[in-house]
């Protein structure tokens, strides 16, 4: 019973880990080429869970386009938001371009509630049937989906850094500004693909997300605070460390839960996040000089 | 650095002042005393000054999908009370405001309805932090409050000013207590919400499973926007009770009811009248099925026996209502309801004066609402006992009472 209760607690963390992970990727693609904390990341979530669902429900789309569809869409989002209120303050302080990007969070909410309403709505799974035995936990399908997706999307975005011509452009802007402008690389189309990836990959998290917790225009603050956590431990800009962060802060919620106490569950995360700002206090710090220095 | 000093800061607040100044003056008296015209039926349409009632609603927020029913309600009933004559001749107003399910958002707002708007009573707010958040506001104002919310703490110990319609969760858990005793089960998980619902309903589960002579096992809790309660359910199977008592609002029972399903818990699995709603059986689909728990006799009207009291009084709210919105009401939907009839009830009797209005909101008895047969008094503030709900569960998606 002990070791079944104990892979489940892992189970548990692992598919809400990768859940942070995903969200924690969009944090860093945005950080990585602009150094703003993106906090409209939980709205990328947010809009691509409500999308799915009208889209499923409404359109009557199949799954895969209804999960698809809205990726392509936030992407557009995510470019618009960049090249409408990011750009244009080109030489605005970085504080007051994070309080933008809060400002945007604010309206896509309040926008999200007027569309969608205020109840949350319900996404069919992505393949229905009964939960599966391994090894005494039990995981359902859909948890199987979004470790898939997850492990999926991060092999895409490796792949895009390291072997596209847009996304070695990104990597080179994102090391060393000035350099990647002497060869020819435009920042701003480098910043607003940021932007897009990022809203991409928060409405696919949505989507797959959607089915088990349900979607609904106010799931994006929750989400983007452990997103960030996450992002934050795992060494904020670096992709691997969003799914280091991602699944350590799930694991450690779960096994927190599991066997001290569920009310401290999210006290757990926050812990943690303190604990390595104080031991490895690179991540954060970074944010604060980076745009100083230049 | 932020740069507090630049001189668009200091504009905006004054922008800020002047616009709620602006917002705060009284207006003038626009209108005529009411003349009585000989052999004006009761639907003449009413005139003279508004009486004007306040109220507080999460339409944003956890709170929201409980809020916008509440809203919808008052709405419907203003426009039926001033079609149907007013309240002795004089109109009805409503004046709403969103909480956003946050306390300091409700006590904004309570301020603004006592020192602008100069409401006579305020309804709502929704949910019980909200309320227990603004009741000293009241308190000291001098102002009738009539909450939605079901926390005991709302009416007990008795204010003078607050009242409650909504039936307080230790009826809801007396009528649960019942039923387990008559099954037998005494081992008890309990699975709260970490909001005040939860937290309210945590404790007096424990307190009563206490008198009835039970056991709780386990007391785990999950956050409401939590998306996964599989690890505390884990940690509760490991514990092996007879029930599971989970007591939350949507989504997060919803969420728990799909969770317990996909780890194929054995365990009978009970819920609030916090899920008393058409929202948590879309939500938690199949998983939803079997779940007993109290709710308001509003969810099973139609399958109430004919000479239940309330029946007649359900049935036409639910007609209006869906007449209306094109959807059913709901048990919180009711609460508003209630609390609306008690203030006009008791604004007919004792006209535009606060404190003549407390006294006889204090003073309702036998009124036939939505959520029970009320009977307020001095050290009752809320007038209802645990026969306002009723044992239902979810069987092939509709609603079934358990006798």
């Amino acid at each position: 019973m002990d070791s079944a209760q104990l892979l489940q607690f892992a189970v548990t963390g692992i598919v809400q880990g990768a859940i942070y992970a995903l969200v924690a990727a969009g944090f860093n693609l945005v950080y990585s080429a602009t150094g703003i904390i993106n906090f409209a990341q939980g709205e990328f979530v947010m809009l691509g869970g409500l999308l799915a669902v009208t889209g499923a429900t409404l359109l009557h789309l199949p799954l895969v386009l209804a999960i698809l569809l809205p990726v392509v869409v936030v992407m557009g989002l995510g470019a618009a938001m960049h090249w409408f209120t990011i750009r244009p303050l080109k030489h605005a302080h970085m504080v007051t371009l994070i309080m933008v990007t809060i400002g945007v969070s604010v309206a896509v909410r309040g926008g999200a509630k007027l569309i969608w309403g205020a109840d949350p709505q319900p996404l069919p799974a992505f393949s229905g049937g009964e939960s599966l035995q391994f090894g005494g936990a039990m995981i359902e399908p859909q948890s199987l989906w979004v470790l898939g997706i997850a492990a999926g999307a991060g092999l895409l975005l490796a792949f895009f850094f390291r072997r596209t011509l847009v996304g070695r452009a990104m990597a080179a802007c994102a090391l060393n500004r000035r350099a990647a402008e002497l060869v020819g690389i435009r920042p701003d189309l480098m910043n607003m693909w940021a932007f897009a990836l990022a809203g991409g990959i928060g409405a696919l998290a949505g989507g797959v997300l959607a089915p088990l917790t349900f979607a609904s225009f106010d799931i994006g603050v929750s989400l983007a605070l452990k997103g960030f956590c996450a992002a934050v431990l795992g060494g904020i800009g670096s992709n691997s460390g969003a799914i280091v962060g991602g699944l350590l802060l799930g694991l450690v919620e779960s096994m927190g839960a599991g066997y001290i106490s569920s009310g401290y569950k999210d006290a757990f995360a926050f812990a943690i996040l303190l604990l390595v700002l104080f031991l490895r206090p690179s991540g954060l710090l970074n944010v604060l000089v980076r745009r100083d220095e230049e | 650095m932020l740069n507090l000093h630049r001189p668009l800061v200091p504009c905006l607040l004054v922008t800020v002042l002047v616009l709620s100044l602006l917002a705060g003056c009284p207006k003038p008296p626009t209108a005529a005393p009411p003349v009585p015209t000989p052999g004006a039926t009761a639907a003449a349409p009413p005139t003279g000054e508004p009486l004007k009632i306040g109220a507080i609603f999460s339409l944003q927020g956890a709170g929201a999908p409980l809020g916008t029913p509440e809203r919808d309600t008052l709405l419907l009933l203003e426009k039926s009370v001033n079609a149907a004559g007013g309240i002795n001749g004089r109109p009805l107003k409503i004046v709403i405001q969103d909480d956003q399910s946050e306390e300091a958002v409700a006590l904004t707002a309570a301020k603004q309805l006592i020192e602008n708007e100069k409401v006579l009573a305020v309804i709502g707010p929704t949910i019980s932090g909200t309320s227990l958040a603004i009741l000293p506001t009241f308190e000291k104002a001098e102002v009738p409050l009539v909450s939605c919310a079901a926390s005991v703490k709302i009416t007990q110990p008795v204010k003078k000013w607050v009242f409650s319609t909504a039936q307080p969760d230790t009826l809801a858990v007396a009528k649960l207590m019942d039923y387990l005793k008559a099954k037998g089960l005494k081992q008890l998980a309990l699975l709260t919400d970490s909001n005040a619902f939860g937290a309210s309903g945590l404790q007096v589960l424990k307190t009563q499973a206490a008198e009835n002579g039970m056991t709780v096992v386990a007391a785990e809790t999950f956050g409401s926007k939590d998306s996964s309660m599989t690890t505390q359910l884990t940690r509760i199977k490991g514990k092996s009770p007879q029930a599971i008592i989970c007591w939350g609002t949507n989504p997060g029972p919803a969420v728990v009811a799909r969770n317990a399903q996909d780890l194929k818990l054995k365990i009978p699995l009970f819920m609030s009248h916090g899920v008393s709603n058409h929202k948590f059986v879309e939500l938690a689909g199949a998983a939803a099925e079997g779940i007993i728990f109290p709710s308001s006799r509003i969810l099973v009207a139609e399958a109430l026996a004919a000479n239940d009291p309330q029946k007649q009084t359900l049935l036409d709210y639910t007609k209006a209502f869906t007449a209306e919105y094109q959807q059913p009401p709901n048990s919180f939907g009711g609460h508003a309801w209630d609390a609306l009839q008690i203030v006009v009830a008791a604004l007919r009797s004792a006209g535009d004066d606060r404190a003549k209005l407390r006294d006889a909101i204090e003073k309702t008895t036998d009124f036939i609402g939505i959520s029970g047969v009320f009977k307020m008094s001095p050290t009752d503030h809320n007038g209802l006992t645990k026969d306002a709900f009723v044992l239902v569960t979810v069987k092939g998606g509709k609603w079934e009472i358990v006798k």
